[in-house]
Formats: C-alpha cells, sequence, structure tokens
C-alpha cells in the first residue's frame, strides 16, 4: 500500500515559503533605542526644562574663615545643579550645531571642486588652531557689532542672548573637529565598498545614503561621543559671554560670601557626576551600534 | 519548457556585447601594467585571462569596469566608446554621464565579495533595481528571490554577510550583479579568497551562468581546470601585454612561449 509511505518520502518538500525581512535598522532594535531615547528625553528635558537664572544666591552664611563647611556645601549644592543643568543646556545645544555642521564640513572638504575643499579646509584649520576662547570673545563682539541677535530676538525663540553666542561659539569650534571624526569615519568604509557601488552604477546620492553614510556613521560614533564629553567640559567657559552656568555660579558665590573651597569642588563633583555616565552611555552605544565587517 | 535549449552560436543575439580594446595603457606611477593593450572579444564568448600576478591581468578588468581610469587607448563595450564621446568626426573625452550609460552594461564579481555588510543578501541585491533600474520594490525582490534562488540561497535572502560563509558571500555578489542584467560580466579571482571546499559551489555556480549564454564573461582564475571546461578562449598575460591567445586545449596543453609553459607548471604544482 503507498498510503503507508510517509508524505515526506512520496512528496518533495514543498519550497519553503521565504518572508521579506529586512534587516533590522537600529531604530528597530530595542537594545539601541533603549539608550537613544534615554538621550533624546533627556535633551528635550534640557532644552524645554532649564531655565537660566543668573542669581545664585547664598541664604546662609559659612562659618569661620577657611576650613571647609559641610552645611554651606550641602546648602549649595542646589544652586550647583542649576547652573550645570544650564551648561548642560548649553553643551547639546552647540553640539548639536556641530554634529550636523561638521557634517557638512566633511563632505566640502571631500569634494571634488577645489573651489569648495580648499576653502573648507582652510575654516576647519583655522578654527581647530585658535582657542575656544578668543573665539567667544570674538563671537560676543561680533553678535554686538552686529547686531545679528538682539537680547530680545533671542528671547523670542526662547533663549537668552548670551546663551546663543555660546551655542554658535561652542557649535563652530566642535564641528571642525566633528568633521574630522566624520572624515575618519568616511575614510574607514573599505575601498571595496566604493568600488562595488561603481560596479552596481549607483548613483551618487544613493551611494551615499545608502551604502558609504550608514557605515561611516558608527564608525564616526566614538569620537562624536568623546568630542561631546570634550564640549561639555568647554561650556562652562560660557562664562565670559555671560551664559550662568556652573562656572558663573561658583565665581558668583566668590565675590559674594567670599568663598572659594566650597563652591569650587562642587564644580568638580558636578562634571564627575555628568561626565562618567556620559562617557559610559557613549560606549555602550559604540558597542552596540557597530556593524559586523565582511 | 517549450523553448528550445540554447546553443552556443545563439548567444550573441541574446543581449550579450562584446568588447574591444585599443591600444590601452594603464600605469601607476612608473611601473607600466597595461602596455598598448589590443583585446577582443565577442559578444558571448567566455574569455579567461591568466597570467602571473602582477602582470595587470586584474588591472583589465578594473579598467573595463571604471574603477582605474586608462591613461591611452580607446575601449568600447557593445559598440559604444566606454572613455570618449563621439566628436564631429572624431571622439573627445566623455563625461560621467556618458561613462554612467555605458558603464550599465557591465558587471563585476570581486574577489572579496565586496557585499555590504548593513544589508541582507536579499537587500544587497534588490538596491540596484530598485534605486538605479527604476522597478518596484515588489519587482525588485522577486528578481532577488529569483536570483538567490538560482545560486541555491533562497534560504539565506534575510541573512546579513556576517552570517554567511565565504561561498555563500560570492554567491550573493554574483546573484547581486547578475540583477542588472550585465552584457559583460566581469569575475576578478572570485575563489581565490575562499576556503578550497567552497570553491566548487562558486565554479558551479558560474557553469550555470555560462551555459544559459546570456552575458560575455571574462573571468580572471586560477583554476585551470575551470578554465578548460567553460572557456571558449584563454589569454595569456604577461608583463602588460598579451603573450598567447587561444583555445583552452592549445593555451593550456601546448603553450608555445615558454613562459606559459613555466607559469602552467607553476600554477599546477602548487
Amino acid at each position: 500500500m503507498t498510503d503507508t509511505l510517509q508524505p515526506s518520502q512520496t512528496a518533495p518538500p514543498a519550497p519553503e515559503q521565504v518572508e521579506f525581512q529586512p534587516h533590522r535598522r537600529w531604530y528597530r532594535r530595542p537594545e539601541i533605542l533603549g539608550p537613544v531615547l534615554v538621550v533624546v528625553v533627556g535633551y528635550v528635558l534640557l532644552i524645554v526644562g532649564v531655565e537660566e537664572h543668573s542669581r545664585f544666591s547664598t541664604r546662609m552664611t559659612a562659618e569661620g574663615r577657611s576650613d571647609f563647611d559641610w552645611m554651606y556645601f550641602w546648602h549649595l549644592v542646589p544652586l550647583m545643579v542649576r547652573g550645570l543643568l544650564v551648561t548642560a543646556k548649553a553643551t547639546v545645544l552647540g553640539f548639536t550645531v556641530a554634529a550636523i555642521l561638521g557634517f557638512f564640513l566633511a563632505l566640502g572638504r571631500r569634494a571634488d571642486s577645489r573651489w569648495v575643499s580648499w576653502p573648507t579646509a582652510a575654516v576647519i584649520e583655522f578654527v581647530r588652531s585658535t582657542p575656544l576662547l578668543v573665539q567667544l570673545f570674538f563671537w560676543l563682539a561680533f553678535i554686538r557689532a552686529t547686531g545679528l541677535i538682539t537680547p530680545e530676538g533671542a528671547e523670542a525663540i526662547g533663549f537668552s542672548r548670551s546663551l546663543l553666542i555660546l551655542t554658535l561659539g561652542l557649535g563652530i569650534h566642535y564641528a571642525t573637529y566633528c568633521s574630522e571624526a566624520y572624515r575618519a569615519g568616511i575614510d574607514s568604509v573599505p575601498k571595496g565598498q566604493w568600488e562595488a557601488s561603481t560596479a552596481l552604477n549607483l548613483d551618487p546620492r544613493t551611494k551615499w545614503e545608502k551604502v558609504i553614510i550608514p557605515q561611516a556613521i558608527p564608525n564616526a560614533l566614538p569620537a562624536l561621543g568623546n568630542f561631546l564629553v570634550a564640549g561639555f567640559k568647554d561650556a562652562p567657559m560660557g562664562f565670559i559671554v555671560g551664559v550662568p552656568g556652573i562656572l558663573f555660579f561658583a565665581n558668583t558665590v566668590r565675590g559674594e560670601d567670599f568663598r572659594v573651597t566650597e563652591p569650587f569642588f562642587l564644580v568638580g563633583v558636578g562634571f564627575l557626576m555628568a561626565s562618567l555616565p556620559a562617557a559610559w552611555l557613549v560606549r555602550r552605544l559604540e558597542e552596540r551600534i557597530a556593524y559586523e565587517r565582511t | 519548457m517549450s523553448a528550445p535549449e540554447m546553443t552556443r552560436t545563439d548567444v550573441s543575439a541574446k543581449g550579450a556585447a562584446g568588447v574591444r580594446m585599443r591600444g590601452v595603457n594603464k600605469a601607476f606611477g612608473t611601473n607600466v601594467v597595461l602596455n598598448e593593450l589590443d583585446l577582443d572579444v565577442e559578444p558571448g564568448e567566455r574569455v579567461v585571462i591568466i597570467g602571473p600576478s602582477g602582470s595587470g591581468k586584474t588591472t583589465i578588468l578594473r579598467v573595463i569596469m571604471t574603477l582605474e581610469r586608462i591613461d591611452a587607448g580607446t575601449i568600447e563595450v557593445g559598440g559604444r566608446h566606454l572613455y570618449h564621446e563621439p566628436h564631429g568626426d572624431g571622439l573627445k573625452p566623455a563625461s560621467e554621464k556618458h561613462i554612467r550609460k555605458v558603464r550599465s552594461d557591465i558587471g563585476m564579481v570581486f574577489q572579496h565579495f565586496n557585499l555590504f555588510p548593513h544589508m541582507t543578501a536579499l537587500e544587497n541585491i534588490m538596491l540596484a533595481p530598485v534605486k538605479v533600474h527604476g522597478k518596484t520594490g515588489d519587482e525588485a525582490r522577486a528578481l532577488g528571490m529569483e536570483l538567490l534562488e538560482k545560486v541555491g540561497l533562497e534560504h539565506a535572502a534575510n541573512q546579513t554577510p556576517g552570517q554567511l560563509s565565504g561561498g555563500q558571500k560570492q554567491r550573493v555578489a554574483i546573484a547581486r550583479a547578475l540583477a542588472a542584467e550585465p552584457a559583460v560580466m566581469l569575475f576578478d579571482e572570485v575563489t581565490s579568497a575562499l576556503d578550497p571546499e567552497l570553491v566548487g559551489e562558486v565554479l558551479s555556480v558560474l557553469k550555470d551562468i555560462a551555459e544559459e549564454g546570456k552575458t560575455t564573461m571574462m573571468l580572471v582564475t586560477h583554476e585551470m581546470g575551470f578554465a578548460r571546461e567553460v572557456a571558449d578562449r584563454v589569454v595569456m598575460f604577461d608583463q602588460g601585454r598579451i603573450l598567447e591567445d587561444g583555445t583552452p586545449d592549445q593555451i593550456l596543453r601546448n603553450p608555445e612561449h615558454e613562459r606559459t609553459q613555466s607559469f602552467l607548471q607553476a600554477v599546477l604544482e602548487h
């Protein structure tokens, strides 16, 4: 009886229907989406929630002349956090400018036309070889002289003018560093990927959008993350253009209460609190987003 | 299937294109790689290029694919100049646009696969059909699955290159190149980077393509057995020039030149 034969022996195996599953993009991978969401939410909270108070008045006086006063120290903590948050806000604003502008600087420097690539390279080198402090003074004078940003105009979009000047200065300064990170990321895409794009006759746009950038950005992430942390450490310099950040806090306290040890010690504590988790987060993200090499 | 089996003589009618190189020069610095090279490949022909390493045989493929630009000479693919455009009675250097147009007839498979690591096998194949040939996603997907089936990898459609073996990667790369239905296909040492036990699966895919005969094939390879089986012609290349050119039997069994003899001996002993 043929009926006794097992089906698998009589019929050839049914052709397996393969369902199309696109490779999961980073935004579909929970292990990447999680940290990114945390960062974005933190970002929005900083931008929307943090207001700039330029008053850092203490309501108590420290005992003694030079001894470390713990009561006074704890009393200063909320003021420090307020300053730190303003500094963090300036950092994310500035770094947003840097990350976007830096990308276009990187493309400009790689451009085929010398009329684009040489001036771009000159600007990058010039900005990189002058100190941020000097650039901030320059932007302050420049904005005041030209009236490009008026205090009222800045208030209208919800920021102070000094914060916008810091954003501009920090953004342009770090854009030049970011552009180098992007450039290294692009250069690290293997030559074979460019050649495969040519062999498939991809147009330049598809080549960049679908082949080069998706591989270059993960490569650039570690360096970008490091610049974010470095930018955070430079952001207190906004003090000199009048941004009430963490250095502004310490300096105000010094001026009003004549105390130096507690506020400046707190500045160090504040930075440690913020920098360590940030560095850790950057490292985690870069581990997870990296593509396996073929 | 009611369609008659195709013979070799039908081949040229099926969209395969010839290649014609005249006086092609290419040097890297002072190192002359192609030296006044003339080479004709008939439509549908399967030409295997052999020669010692550094002889410039890979460069032949790379200049046809426009991965390297030539210093002098002309190359025609399917009767159209690759690096030149008609200008009055003569020729002028071609624009990028012109090169792109002619290049659409050419496909290439690389020694190191060069698959896109951030895409699945199927997405690798679908990219050019969707972005370059204006196919819809569904059409490209159907084409991609058909090609994966052809190379025996339909089950790997959703895997990324990192999850595939070398032989599988190369078969996906071949499918990706086939998706453009190129009139000329270039194979640059496609089995050289593979573990010995994986070479067979790639060669058998190449044989299938050769038997189908829809495309002209130019292969640089050290697989002499494969060359004998598949090639219409074998070209021995040395120091930027063609040393010997003939049927596989002629070149591989009775080479005229001493240089060819010693090269073959070295390869076969290896």
